[in-house]
């Protein structure tokens, strides 16, 4: 227990302010004021892998670690769709999980917002659309924001989730102030 | 025949060291099988191919102690059916599931269900085989699949996936319990096969690296070595010592990366998430330095045909090398933290066993198999270029719970960062990349690298013109997927997430 504790107090707070949100990312806009007066200050983000090779989700979990600290900004990662206020896509949409995203997102209340996560998400990066791909992640449900990347880096990441709210994100100043 | 037979028979295999070919008839196949069993022999991947000479083609890659041999059995009668070994290697049946559902062979076996196919794909359609076809969109549908049944008293299921809870890929899980008990688990895969073999075959033989790399992205290194050196193999190249020392550098960094990342997760799986926050912090910072250093923070289009896409400059050596010690040091303390914290010893101990007879029954490859007294490590059984001289010490535990892999790891993890040391200092002077020849139609060369879950294959073979024929990677998960569904029985379902994670086994490098 000592260690531990020691271990804590030794490295301190590593967090770091966050980014600005990047709107550009964002490939259709309309719901924002509508997101930002249900949410206010709280996002609830359900991942999905419809295909991903996992290196985005390498990207994911990293937003997870204290230097991102993601849920220092009022984002988490919740276990049900119906908890959760963003889908967060990854992959080309393979024809075998068509179905389980296309229920996902049914299964998600509105208002929603969409990401598509990374090259492949995006356009159906390398593996494109074939017998087993249905390729780009709006080919199966409607996406709000595009984050290109291969894998995206957690910061390209969290510009696109800031900007999808097109807010300033929230908790910079508490990240700051420690 | 003894095994020895076989092998003086054979002739040398293009690409991994150690590798042998044989082209066999139907009765030697299981012949071989069977002395490769009896010799403790493992089974590696098994695929279908088709060559202008021969026609439709199966192979199966065997490891012994030093070698391996790769065997060719053409299939007369593609009608017909080819001799099935999942009774001699119990991994085989999924392999030769898959092979009848993307080629249309089909084995002898009495499991006929599909395993890659969901029903999905026009019917009939044999995507290695047939041409390659965009599907017109239809309605998407769910297939049915035959679970085995539990019966009894209190006997229920628990249908978990295939979108699970947390940030992991999607796979389905039918789990058998009586209360808290599993009882069985039967695994459903095949959710994110996305084509990745048709695809290679609509790529350049000198481009079919990207694709590889990104079979299975936390083993990036792994499958793009595995793919150069398959193909260099057929091309006949020998790549400069500088560029071997590069790409074990890489797979070495790509193991300390992932390694760190599961302790960290396996540590908040036992309710401690001091551990992910702490390995996560380390992972970050490893992350960052590979961004530094060699311009990308994963390592996914590092290795290309011929070497190294990047040369490795003094000081960038040099920030690698800080890194590293940081790790290892800020480890060696984690490690302290995590043997003397009661209750997450608690969740370890005892927890997903799979005892070295069973691993060695099943076939269970990699670290999970080095934790099962499986003391199996390519880089010092048939080590490539770099590695004979690095000497690398094996790690093996025999315990084989969940506790035994989470040692592998650590052990694994300080062997690697004395690697890293290792290859940083004794870098050669040189060039990274050299032109890479065009093959012949048809050669065939096979891949096989460490990575860090197990031993990665890559099969190449080459079409005219610098195309790509047939292209099969086989990631270590599909010989450690079944064994994961033995280590849970007896468990609690809430230790399935902690056995899991302690195998990390990968859904999209099994899938394709």
């Amino acid at each position: 227990m000592l260690k531990t504790l020691r271990q804590i107090a030794s490295i301190g707070i590593v967090s770091e302010p966050p980014p600005q949100g990047d709107e550009s990312l964002c490939v259709r806009t309309g719901l924002q004021d509508q997101i930002r007066a249900v949410l206010g200050r709280a996002l609830c983000i359900r991942h999905v892998d419809a295909g991903s090779c996992n290196g985005c989700e390498l990207e994911i979990h990293a937003l997870n670690n204290p230097l991102y600290n993601l849920e220092g900004l009022g984002i988490r990662f919740v276990a049900s769709p119906r908890h959760a206020d963003m889908l967060l896509v990854t992959g080309p949409v393979s024809r075998h999980m068509e179905v389980a995203l296309r229920r996902t997102y049914a299964a998600t209340p509105d208002p929603k917002l969409v990401v598509a996560l990374g090259d492949c998400g995006c356009t159906g990066g390398i593996f494109g659309q074939s017998y087993a791909s249905c390729g780009r992640v709006a080919n199966v449900i409607p996406v709000d924001v595009e984050i290109p990347g291969c894998p995206p880096a957690p910061t390209r990441i969290l510009q696109g989730i800031l900007g999808a709210l097109s807010r300033s994100p929230v908790g910079a100043e508490q990240a700051q102030e420690l | 025949m003894p095994l020895r037979g076989w092998l003086a028979r054979s002739l040398q295999q293009p690409g991994a060291p150690g590798l042998r070919a044989l082209a066999v008839s139907r009765d030697d196949w299981r012949r071989i099988a069977q002395d490769v069993a009896a010799a403790g022999g493992r089974l590696g991947p098994l695929w279908a191919s088709v060559t202008q000479e021969t026609g439709p083609l199966v192979h199966a890659a065997f490891l012994t102690e030093n070698s391996g041999l790769v065997l060719a059995l053409a299939v007369a009668d593609p009608q017909g059916t080819y001799p099935g070994i999942e009774d001699l290697f119990p991994a085989a049946a999924r392999m030769q599931r898959a092979i009848a559902d993307l080629s249309g062979l089909r084995s002898t076996a009495t499991d006929t269900r599909p395993w890659l196919s969901h029903a999905l794909w026009p019917h009939g359609y044999r995507p290695l085989s047939d041409p390659p076809l965009l599907q017109p969109a239809s309605e998407p549908t769910v297939d049915t699949y035959d679970f085995v049944r539990v019966e009894g008293d209190g006997v229920h299921e628990i249908a978990v996936g295939p979108v699970h809870a947390g940030t992991i890929e999607p796979g389905h899980f039918r789990f058998s319990v009586v209360g808290e008990k599993v009882l069985r688990l039967e695994e459903r895969l095949g959710y994110v096969h996305k084509g990745i073999e048709q695809r290679f075959t609509q790529l350049p033989l000198l481009q079919g690296h990207k694709l590889a790399a990104r079979v299975c992205g936390d083993c990036a290194v792994a499958f793009s070595w595995a793919y150069c050196q398959a193909l260099e193999g057929i091309a006949q190249n020998e790549i400069p010592h500088r560029a071997a020392c590069l790409r074990a550098l890489y797979l070495e960094l790509e193991r300390v990366a992932n390694h760190l990342g599961d302790l960290g997760a396996l540590g908040n799986d036992a309710g401690f998430a001091f551990g992910l926050m702490q390995f996560g912090r380390l992972k970050e910072y490893l992350v960052r330095t590979q961004q530094e250093a060699l311009g990308q923070r994963y390592l996914m289009d590092a290795i290309v045909p011929g070497g190294t896409a990047t040369d490795l400059s003094r000081t960038a050596a040099t920030s690698l090398l800080e890194c590293i010690r940081k790790i290892e040091n800020e480890v060696g303390t984690l490690r302290l933290v995590y043997e003397e914290h009661a209750g997450v010893r608690d969740r370890f101990t005892g927890a997903g066993t799979v005892s070295p007879e069973l691993a060695t029954r099943l076939g269970l490859v990699g670290l999970a198999g080095r934790a099962s007294a499986q003391a199996f490590d390519l880089r010092v059984d048939m080590p490539c270029a770099p590695y004979r001289e690095a000497l690398v010490n094996k790690v093996v535990r025999s315990e084989g719970d969940v506790a035994a892999r989470v040692a592998v790891r650590f052990d694994e993890l300080r062997e690697s960062c004395r690697l890293i040391h290792y290859f940083l200092g004794a870098l050669p002077e040189g060039v990274h990349r050299q032109p890479v020849g065009v093959p012949d139609e048809d050669a065939l060369g096979v891949g096989l690298i460490e990575g860090w879950r197990g031993p990665v294959w890559v099969a190449l073979q080459a079409g005219p013109d610098g195309t790509i024929r047939r292209c099969h990677p086989h990631d270590p998960s599909w010989q450690n997927w079944p064994v994961l569904e033995h280590a849970v029985i007896g468990n609690i379902v809430p230790d399935f997430p902690l056995i899991n994670k302690s195998f990390n086994l990968s859904y999209s490098g099994h899938d394709l």
